[in-house]
């Protein structure tokens, strides 16, 4: 029964993987594609690794899945937020269709 | 040894039980004595207020934010997956400003990451003293600042100002 | 119009990717005994063939940097993956390590960027 749960949870993580690759590709600038490739990669990775905790149970590679899924969901998004400050800061500009860019404005004005 | 150094004692020692599973006497006598020089010497970097570790009530909030976290996170998924594999690319970002009543860094750092993870919103920067965020949004619906952060913001701050403030 | 076309164009390619990857009768490496996560491999192969492709193109540094982070977590995953068909506990260890190693890297890098401008 575990073993059914592990492989629903390792084929929905590695559709949320490639879903996030494919955004890496097709999005059209900086942002969007950390954006999407962010969120899909975290949370389709992760639920692969809960997937190995299903299938090992308590045992030691068990346990260390469990303590990577708090390690990567802590520090994907701080690394993503990293990013786009330094992109923004080195002057990549958003895409020619954006709404709106309230941070050049008030960099800007400094 | 002050309150500060035992919250991280106790910590490390559990992250190092859990990467030597199992528990035997000689990984706990080395996981005791490597906690031990750490969190004496560095012990008042991480933790600052250390009676908020002892109410149990912030420990009940915490599991109430997991399932809430869980659930936006598979929301924010099958919403970027939907506007990728989509041929006209539904997409319309910006940059937005929000405000925030949080204060702790603590408190920042959890509302920045859960602004990452939640659907098409993404943290820029971040002004402490003012309590400011610019976020990029990848479907900008209002550029004010208070309806923005009603939309943003609000889901997750009642929960974070309970249990870390 | 072309936007379609185009779009239609890369539908036809991952179809064709996918189509090998599930019908090619793959002689077994390892041999492993589940068929299923065998393939399951190859998708993700396919994730880092698209970071590859984002690394080669990127029109500017900051969409390399991106794709490096990206493909430090997906090994992390593979390393995860590969625990489970060969039964050695020791592979999640190299992942770990490597997220480490990923994380620390990207924030070096992030670092680099915000310290220089490329317009002028």
């Amino acid at each position: 029964m575990n073993e059914l749960f592990g492989y629903i949870f390792i084929v929905v993580g590695i559709s949320f993987d490639f879903f996030g690759c494919l955004g890496l590709v097709r999005l059209p600038d900086v942002y969007n594609r950390l954006q999407a490739s962010t969120k899909c990669v975290t949370l389709g990775t992760s639920s692969i690794l809960f997937g190995l905790f299903l299938f090992k149970g308590f045992s030691a590679a068990g346990i260390k899945a469990l303590l990577c899924i708090v390690f990567l969901l802590l520090t994907a998004p701080v690394s993503a937020h990293a990013l786009a400050r330094g992109a923004h800061k080195s002057g990549v500009r958003l895409w020619e269709n954006s709404v709106c860019d309230k941070y050049l404005e008030d960099t800007e004005n400094e | 040894m002050k309150k500060s150094q035992i919250i991280l004692f106790i910590l490390s020692l559990l992250i190092w039980t859990f990467l030597t599973w199992p528990p035997d006497i000689q990984h706990i006598i080395v996981g005791i004595l490597v906690a031990g020089l750490v969190s004496y010497l560095t012990g008042d970097l991480f933790v600052k207020r250390p009676h908020h570790f002892l109410s149990p009530a912030r420990y009940l909030w915490f599991l109430y934010y997991i399932p809430v976290f869980i659930w936006e996170c598979l929301k924010a998924n099958i919403d970027v997956a939907r506007r990728v594999v989509h041929p006209d690319l539904p997409i319309n970002p910006g940059i937005v400003k929000v405000k925030t009543n949080l204060k702790s860094d603590t408190a920042l750092t959890f509302l920045a990451n859960s602004i990452t993870l939640t659907p098409g919103t993404m943290s820029v920067d971040i002004i402490p003293e003012e309590g400011i965020l610019y976020i990029h949004w990848i479907d900008v619906k209002d550029k004010d600042i208070q309806k923005a952060s009603e939309i943003i913001v609000r889901r997750f701050e009642k929960i974070l100002s309970k249990i870390f403030e | 119009m072309m936007k379609r076309l185009r779009w239609l164009i890369g539908l036809i390619i991952i179809g064709i990717i996918f189509w090998l990857i599930f019908n090619y009768p793959f002689t077994s490496l390892l041999e492993w005994q589940s068929k299923g996560l065998e393939r399951a491999f190859f998708v993700l192969l396919l994730c880092g063939i698209f970071c590859l492709l984002r690394i080669m193109l990127g029109p500017t540094p900051a969409d390399r940097v991106v794709s490096i982070d990206i493909l430090g977590i997906l090994v992390l995953g593979f390393c995860a993956l590969l625990g489970i068909p060969t039964g050695r506990d020791w592979y999640i260890d190299i992942g770990i390590a490597w997220a480490l190693q990923s994380f620390i890297s990207t924030l070096a890098l992030a670092k680099y960027l915000e310290g220089r401008n490329f317009d002028e």
